[in-house]
């Protein structure tokens, strides 16, 4: 892929990718059936809903109850997605989801919209900052969190072919849809989107396009960056960040999560072990969010394309 | 069994035992040829997970698995855990139970997938009386009624103990035939440890399917049924009768020792 193939083309939510991705297994795959705890115009299962009422199932203010639902269903056959907001569908549901479905191995696609700081106003009780921690600690489940609308469709398509526990993870904002209608989706697979020599920026969700926006203003200044989107951070795909950081010798995880549990924690593991490498982690830092605009709120918290460039610049130095 | 773990729940699995064994015996359309899916025979999922033994016991005497294998329970590399699991790979086991209040859930969804799928079979599912304690179990009797859920029938064992004490001194259960009545179940109460009553009780719950509304049998049990030392008290809810406890359990109850060794299983 070159450098230009990434230009964003529209401008969409990743929860809409997710509905739209949903509605066109409903027309694929019998199996497919989705339940939703009274978010169905916040997750975008509206067009599932109407054309598949069969193998829809709304469960009401009540997640534990859909985790367990969901849970029977996949024990039966079914491909069950259940469909709220990250918070609830990690944090309020994690023993349920511990015992019901990751110890069970119950093939169910927990599907969490509005995670992050960019869920914006509503603020922290709902801003979750600590699902991809949770939800990566679970033996067996895998944990993928795709970068735009494009690559949601793709990954809710994707995990019904899957057979296991997985958590997809999106969010509420309109944000910039880059990924190419034609880029093949794999679990597991990191994806180079910049090549580059002097850092490697390691991205994922929303803030892959930040990283992206990062190299072209660290370009400007003469450094080369290299970008991997790792939508999927468990399976995590060590091998493509093993070659990229040794080549680069530096290395910025950027994620909207806090730093403890997330995508940068996988890689600093790893890397300890096989390869020290110089690191920094833009992420929340161990905080809880507030209400504001998205972006604002990504500013503040220190994850905005500014911050990924300086911290890019700051190993630059230590070279 | 819990004897030669030393460890393990003989009070609410020695109460249920007459349950188990009409439900499997007599009632129950099942195939110990185990299949995960359940298609097209009825389902029992265990809620209250930590009455492993009287299951396990029940499972190895249908034929999931040999009786031989009940020596492990609770042994490290066994299939028994110490609460069911599907981890391990027992056949009669559909998800793993013991954190309680989420086995109701799970058989809502089998019980949903039996509609969608025009399976006419039923789904079986027990929890502890204690067990109504936690919020989740709310969560499902309300929504079990709203999508007519007739092929669902769900039992409490209902012994009045739990853990720390008599429900009634811990949290009161309070009116429990009044509280599933009013979510829209029909709700049966009889006595769990009169086998006349439990077999009759629950074919007369199987020809009551499908006449749109889950049910649930209100079932009246003694903790530690059967062994007059153990019975009636939650003090052997989880722990492991000795050596001498065990000769005079299996005294009273005379039918159990023909699978039992206490010789054979030191």
């Amino acid at each position: 892929m070159s450098w230009d193939t990434f230009q964003p083309y529209d401008k969409k939510a990743t929860r809409e990718g997710f509905g739209a991705g949903l509605h066109e297994l409903g027309k694929n795959n019998d199996r497919v059936v989705a339940l939703c705890a009274d978010l169905l115009g916040s997750l975008k299962m509206q067009a599932f809903k109407k054309d598949f009422p069969e193998r829809f199932i709304q469960v009401g203010i009540a997640e534990a109850n859909m985790m367990g639902i969901a849970a029977g269903l996949a024990t039966s056959g079914k491909i069950p997605f259940t469909g709220t907001f990250a918070n609830f569908s990690t944090g309020r549901v994690y023993d349920q989801i511990r015992q019901s479905i990751a110890y069970s191995n119950k093939n169910v696609k927990i599907c969490a919209s509005h995670a992050g700081l960019t869920l914006g106003e509503d603020g922290a009780t709902h801003q979750i900052l600590e699902d991809i921690g949770m939800m990566k600690m679970l033996p067996g489940m895998t944990v993928i969190n795709p970068c735009d609308y494009q690559q949601t469709k793709a990954a809710t398509i994707a995990i019904a072919e899957h057979n296991g526990p997985v958590y997809l993870r999106f969010g509420r904002p309109g944000w910039p849809v880059f990924i190419p209608e034609d880029m093949p989706f794999e679990i597991g697979k990191g994806q180079l989107l910049k090549s580059g020599s002097d850092v490697t920026l390691l991205a994922t969700g929303h803030m892959t396009w930040y990283a992206l926006e990062a190299a072209r203003s660290l370009e400007k200044e003469g450094v080369d960056a290299e970008v991997l989107n790792f939508h999927t951070i468990k399976p995590f795909d060590y091998e493509l960040l093993l070659e990229s950081t040794k080549k680069t010798k530096a290395l910025v995880s950027v994620e909207e999560h806090n730093r403890f549990g997330g995508l940068g924690d996988m890689a600093a593991q790893y890397l300890a072990i096989h390869q020290p490498t110089p690191m920094r982690f833009i992420a929340t830092q161990d905080t809880f969010g507030e209400s504001g605009k998205p972006t604002d709120l990504l500013e503040k918290y220190g994850l905005s394309p500014q911050h990924i460039h300086s911290a890019a610049l700051s190993l630059m130095n230590r070279k | 069994m819990v004897h030669k773990a030393q460890s393990g729940h003989p009070g609410g699995s020695l109460g249920c035992a007459d349950f188990f064994t009409a439900l499997y015996f007599e009632i129950m359309d099942h195939n110990p040829n185990f299949q995960m899916n359940g298609h097209k025979e009825d389902m029992f999922f265990l809620s209250n997970g930590h009455i492993s033994p009287v299951w396990y016991a029940t499972l190895a005497r249908s034929g999931y698995f040999p009786v031989s294998e009940l020596a492990t329970f609770r042994m490290i590399d066994s299939r028994l855990q110490g609460h069911p699991t599907t981890h391990e790979g027992l056949p009669g086991v559909r998800v793993a139970s013991g954190s309680l209040g989420q086995g109701p859930s799970v058989a809502i969804g089998a019980a949903l997938a039996k509609k969608m799928n025009n399976d006419p079979k039923l789904i079986w599912v027990l929890c502890g009386d204690g067990e109504l304690q936690e919020g989740q179990i709310w969560e499902a009797a309300m929504f079990a009624p709203h999508y007519k859920l007739d092929n669902l029938i769900l039992t409490v064992d209902w012994n009045g103990q739990q853990i720390d004490g008599a429900n009634d001194d811990v949290i009161s259960l309070g009116d429990l035939e009044a509280k599933w009545k009013a979510f829209g179940w029909d709700v049966t109460v009889f006595d769990g440890n009169n086998m006349n009553e439990v077999v009759q009780t629950l074919h007369q719950a199987k020809n009551k399917t499908g006449q749109g509304m889950p049910q649930v049998l209100l079932m009246k049990t003694e903790m530690g049924a059967g062994v007059d030392f153990m019975a009636g008290t939650h003090e052997w809810h989880g722990i492991a009768p000795n050596d001498q406890q065990l000769q005079d359990a299996l005294k009273q109850l005379p039918e159990t020792i023909g699978d039992y060794s206490i010789n054979e299983n030191k």
